[in-house]
């Protein structure tokens, strides 16, 4: 389904990918761990098209999206749930939810309208609180809105990008669950996390990135028998590595 | 029977980029972990971010036996020692054995291979495995073991147990596959006839016999003779063991593992590469192994590449004919490997001058047999049988505690071995490859 090729990318002068190659399959849950600074988020929003590729493919649905704009991609099926969320403050939790499906309500309006009731299923929370404004819910609903604004969208694909970060460990569970039922809905997830336990748990798949480039790949279950990935990412280990 | 069907059968375009994918994180770890690969990539000027396609693996250094060697024992990990949770080396006849660690994750992919294998052999839940390999460094034992085991097989670990012993437990024990050396299974089917034990009165449907070269009409002998289908196997412990490639029911070529080893083929002289359907030199590059990865090791073994195409079995796994030869000298005798060379010191180790010999290798009834000619130092006291006998014995003791194995000796009077055109003796002859 998505298919990258030694990908360069970064910001100005700075090369932060130097030359990832990664895939994903129709109905998996891939995750990347890595470090702060690996290039985890640089190779989301470049997938999603915030950053221009360097050099490298990115091939979605046997199409190139590299160097498309963000909308030509999210038209494709390839959505990003931004890292910190990223939601509209000042518009109620209803209207960013709307928002999210912009390009979808003038030809498949009806369509849309059952999502946007199918995700308040999902998160009642969001259904309960549709006036409220977005900014006064806690860092957890707001991942659930981010998240319920990006399934809007109707993605083939959905990359999140550290959906746990600064929530409440039992939310994370929850948001985590509800990757679960949705990818037994049929979804796609590229999945960026540094909390590399709650990610491999989920996932089918993982690449560890590190300082751009990838230093390992395999399943869920390898990388959480490699001892590299234990020490560095789940915290084992720790007392001897300090001896 | 298919173990992995996504693996196994993967249309070669997704393959291409599962080996891609796998050969860069492999690249960046051995620059990171082994600083044999960081100085072999340096000092050749490669760049590793450069490596951007399956064909730019060209752009790397090959990696040696000789390598390995000085290595020894553990200069080329990958991981730190306390995360390798398995050892063995080769036999190290031929001089430092090399040592091949594994972690929990090696292990897994090992027995996903072997398993592989044992499945495209056609063995199930059903059968009984037994496993005449040695269960000791050699990873012959240990690597079907796990396969087998994966497959839920019943295993029979029945190595080290004497050619009686193994075939009473192969009739008492209604062994339906089984797993050994083909020099192991001409001994055995020799020693069937010894005691007239008929074929028929085993339960033996498949044999998978791996480990040395073995020819189409020893194939055909042993499938005759024990009435079973005979397939083979392909692996070598510094890649990772019995599982690199396997046959299927078809036996058109040795399905590569090629999730797991990139295959190449060069010119054993040139290095440039062979075109498919040419001989050359059979050298892989593993591409998820954490303990012990190899870049281009070149294996020694000459075999040629088969086209892309799929199989009949449906495996889109790239196949390899059946290895032919070897690049070196070495000599299979029995389970045993070992060059002329090391017999040449042994023997000058001896007689304390360098004196010509010759290695003769022949089969027979099934068995392989092995004498070797020594030309009797000149002033050596001729005459005194004593002498002699003595010499034959230390010789012959010498060779067993170094190699492992008793050859018949014979010492044959100064400059009575034949001669060739240029002088030198013929050092081995192997008549096994005649028959």
């Amino acid at each position: 389904m998505l298919k990258i090729l030694n990908l360069e990318s970064g910001y100005g002068k700075l090369r932060v990918l130097k030359g990832v190659s990664l895939h994903v399959s129709p109905g998996e849950i891939v995750t990347i761990i890595g470090a702060n600074g690996a290039g985890k988020s640089t190779l989301l929003n470049t997938i999603s098209g915030l950053i221009r590729p360097m050099s490298g493919e990115i091939v979605f649905d046997d199409k190139q999206t590299g160097g498309l704009g963000v909308e030509r991609i999210v038209g494709l099926g390839c959505t990003l749930v931004p890292e910190r969320r990223q939601i509209f403050n000042t518009l109620s939790v209803k209207d960013n939810l709307v928002l999210g499906g912009y390009l979808r309500w003038s030809k498949q309006g009806a369509e849309a309208k059952q999502d946007l009731d199918y995700i308040m299923g999902l998160f009642p929370i969001l259904k309960e609180r549709e006036k409220q404004l977005a900014g006064t819910l806690s860092g957890g609903e707001q991942q659930m809105l981010a998240l319920g604004r990006a399934l809007m969208t109707k993605p083939k694909i959905l990359m999140m990008d550290e959906p746990s970060l600064g929530i409440a460990p039992i939310i994370v569970k929850e948001i985590f669950r509800s990757l679960t039922k949705l990818r037994e809905g049929g979804l796609t997830v590229l999945l960026v996390e540094q909390n590399a336990r709650a990610s491999l748990g989920i996932a089918d798949r993982g690449y560890v990135i590190e300082t751009g480039n990838i230093i390992l790949e395999g399943t869920s279950e390898e990388l959480l028998n490699n001892q590299d990935v234990q020490r560095a990412y789940l915290g084992k280990d720790y007392e001897r590595i300090n001896e | 029977m298919i173990f992995n069907t996504t693996i196994e059968t993967m249309p070669r375009k997704y393959l291409k980029q599962v080996q891609i994918e796998k050969l860069q994180s492999t690249l960046n770890r051995v620059y990171r972990h082994v600083s044999f690969y960081k100085n072999a990539f340096d000092s050749h000027g490669v760049n590793i971010e450069g490596i951007k396609s399956i064909e730019d693996l060209g752009k790397l250094p090959f990696t040696t036996k000789d390598d390995l060697r000085k290595s020894y024992p553990y200069d080329m990990f990958a991981m730190p020692l306390r995360d390798i949770v398995r050892l063995h080396c080769t036999s190290g006849t031929t001089g430092t054995p090399v040592v091949v660690g594994y972690t929990k994750n090696d292990l897994q992919a090992w027995s996903e291979c072997t398993a592989r294998t044992l499945s495209a052999c056609g063995v199930t839940e059903h059968d009984f495995v037994q496993i005449a390999f040695h269960y000791d460094l050699f990873t012959g034992g240990f690597g079907f073991h796990q396969g087998a085991e994966r497959i839920g097989a019943s295993v029979i670990p029945a190595s080290m147990t004497a050619i009686e012993k193994q075939i009473t437990i192969m009739r008492d024990y209604k062994t339906t596959v089984i797993i050994g050396s083909p020099g192991f299974i001409m001994n055995l089917i020799s020693v069937m006839k010894e005691l007239g034990i008929h074929p028929e009165k085993l339960f033996l449907k498949t044999g998978i016999f791996g480990s040395e070269p073995w020819s189409n009409q020893m194939r055909t002998y042993i499938e005759e003779n024990l009435k079973i289908n005979a397939l083979d196997t392909y692996g070598l412990t510094e890649i990772m063991g019995p599982g690199v490639a396997f046959e299927c029911e078809h036996k058109n070529g040795l399905h590569i593992n090629e999730d797991h080893f990139i295959c190449e083929l060069i010119n054993p002289d040139t290095c440039e590469p062979v075109e498919t359907g040419g001989r050359g030199e059979l050298v892989f590059t593993t591409i998820s192994k954490e303990g012990f990865p190899l870049i281009r090791y070149r294996t020694g073994d000459i075999v040629a590449l088969m086209d892309e195409s799929t199989c009949a079995c449906g495996r889109t796994l790239r196949r390899m004919t059946r290895v032919t030869g070897r690049t070196d000298d070495l000599i299979f005798f029995e389970q045993f490997k070992f060059f002329p060379g090391e017999v040449e010191k042994i023997l000058y180790g001896v007689i304390k001058a360098a004196s010509h010999y010759q290695i003769i290798i022949d089969r027979e009834g099934g068995n392989d047999v092995m004498e070797i000619k020594v030309e009797v130092p000149q002033g050596f006291a001729i005459d005194e049988l004593k002498n002699l006998e003595q010499l034959q014995a230390e010789i012959a003791k010498k060779i067993e505690t170094s190699l492992g194995f008793k050859p018949k000796i014979a010492l044959v009077e100064p400059k009575s071995l034949i001669f060739n055109a240029r002088g030198k003796t013929n050092r081995v002859v192997d008549r096994r490859k005649m028959k």
